[in-house]
């Protein structure tokens, strides 16, 4: 089935799997999963450990090439690396030699071996939004664990693209820290909006961040269920008492809990 | 009895001074048994009569004998870095030059340098080439070792940040994987300094007529037994002073691949 590429297909996955160990017998890592997610949209991923949701998460990038399926970026098959992939890693993985601001534009200099006046700009104003312009000529071990993800969000942003990949992005914060990176995420995807893949461990951020839930099954991966988040935006530290927040996260944990009930 | 210090900073001048009291008080037991057994001088000096001994020497001369060792040691020393660090990035780069070139490097370095050293002046000539050969095999292998260490050690997110730009894969190497090397790479300069000056005392054992090293062998055959002592003291200095160089090296361009408080 060919659809033509739309705003609501803006990254499709057909029937997508792969398998590290072609080894029959050995199951594939992820397998048949199929997504079509729209143009600006936030997905989150939710799953237990090993599910394959970094796997996911790779093929999207162009990073690994699926063993079976096809993954599409608005229409154009993808074949190896993008730049209009954006990707933020569980850990900040700064580089400790450079400043913030250098780090930030890491991915200019990596790519082309220079940047200009205007990217350094750039840079700054991207620093401003994640409320970091002070810390722009500051080392990165001078900065705690939160703000050095921000650092790692902000150097995703540089290259403006249209698709951010984040891999359990806060998994390594502590809890009040990583509630309150997840509100700085979500005004900055407001003013900047992308087509965001989230994967988490956590079920109640999946609820709080994103429009739609997939729930990935342990491996080999595949779809459970994908949940629309319709909780209207934006979304405030006070979305977490309502009753509908309530609902969505006892849905999905009946997934983790009792995978066989749903 | 216990050991506890007091407090704030006559706690930090203690620690500060403790290594250097201890050194003292070590001194000062030595020269007190030799004072009260009045041992002989040929067994072991006291640390008065090795002074006496170093300031009996005339300076020229020891700075003759220090140049040769030096020289031996930082040449050794320079040819390993060129050497070693590209070697280390290219086993990195190729798993077939890493298979082919590691075993060769063990064989290597776990040959005795000592009982190689005679073969290498007979093969050579006893000039400063095959004391710097010498040199070389000793601090070799640990600069190779600690240099590929650090490089496979970039973390995995790095190197996919970099396919992920699609960036050129020397850009990976200088803008990443160097990088990321540094703090292995000079706890590998650091082993490979000490290494060095032993490496050139090593070859000065075997055929020189000047250096440190021969300085003592020459002072021991002929009975000043503390003359040697002021030898060996003077070169234990000279390596001391070499590995620090090596460290404030590390401080002064690189200040970020040590953690905060050693900087």
């Amino acid at each position: 089935m060919t659809e033509p590429a739309t705003n609501r297909s803006f990254v499709r996955l057909s029937g997508v799997g792969h398998r590290y160990d072609p080894t029959p017998g050995v199951p594939p890592a992820v397998t048949g999963i199929d997504l079509d997610i729209r143009r600006h949209e936030f997905v989150a991923v939710v799953g237990p450990s090993g599910c394959g949701k970094s796997t996911l998460l790779r093929m999207i990038s162009g990073l690994l090439t699926p063993s079976e399926g096809e993954v599409s970026v608005f229409g154009m098959p993808v074949t190896g690396p993008r730049d209009d992939v954006g990707i933020v890693f569980q850990k900040p993985t700064l580089l400790p030699w450079l400043t913030v601001r250098k780090n930030v534009l890491f991915p200019l200099k990596h790519k082309f071996g220079r940047y200009g006046r205007d990217d350094e700009k750039r840079a700054d104003e991207l620093l401003a939004m994640a409320g970091l312009e002070s810390f722009a000529n500051k080392m990165p071990d001078e900065l705690s664990g939160g703000m050095q993800q921000r650092v790692g969000i902000v150097r995703a942003l540089l290259l403006n693209p249209d698709i951010l990949l984040m891999d359990e992005p806060f998994s390594a914060l502590d809890a009040m820290t990583r509630e309150q990176i997840g509100f700085d995420l979500l005004k900055i995807w407001e003013e900047n909006p992308k087509t965001v893949l989230f994967i988490t461990h956590s079920i109640a951020e999946a609820v709080l961040l994103a429009d739609r839930v997939l729930v990935m099954s342990k491996r080999p991966g595949t779809v459970l269920e994908v949940l629309d988040v319709d909780i209207p935006r934006p979304r405030t530290a006070h979305t977490i008492s309502e009753p509908r927040f309530g609902q969505l996260t006892e849905r999905l944990r009946k997934h983790i809990y009792e995978p066989d009930a749903a | 009895m216990s050991l506890t210090l007091p407090e704030g900073r006559t706690r930090a001048s203690l620690l500060m001074a403790a290594p250097w009291l201890f050194f003292l008080a070590l001194i000062l037991l030595w020269e007190l048994v030799c004072q009260v057994f009045s041992l002989p001088e040929y067994v072991l000096p006291a640390p008065t009569a090795i002074v006496d001994a170093f300031f009996k020497v005339e300076m020229s001369r020891w700075f003759t004998h220090l140049w040769a060792t030096l020289r031996v040691a930082l040449m050794g020393f320079a040819v390993s870095i060129l050497v070693a660090i590209p070697i280390a990035i290219a086993m990195m780069r190729s798993e077939f030059l890493s298979r082919t070139l590691y075993p060769l490097l063990v064989v290597i370095q776990s040959t005795p340098v000592v009982a190689v050293a005679p073969l290498i002046i007979v093969l050579m000539g006893s000039d400063d080439p095959s004391r710097v050969l010498i040199t070389c095999l000793l601090t070799f292998f640990p600069l190779v070792v600690s240099t590929a260490t650090g490089i496979n050690e970039t973390p995995e997110e790095l190197v996919e940040l970099s396919r992920s730009l699609d960036a050129p894969l020397r850009r990976e190497t200088w803008q990443i994987r160097i990088p990321y090397a540094i703090p292995h790479i000079f706890s590998g300069l650091r082993v490979a300094i000490t290494l060095a000056i032993i490496g050139a005392v090593v070859a000065e054992f075997v055929a020189a007529e000047e250096g440190l090293g021969y300085f003592i062998q020459f002072s021991t055959s002929f009975f000043r037994i503390p003359q040697a002592f002021a030898g060996l003291f003077f070169l234990a200095v000279v390596s001391l002073l070499l590995f620090k160089s090596v460290q404030w090296t590390q401080q002064l361009f690189f200040p970020w691949s040590l953690p905060r408080k050693a900087r």
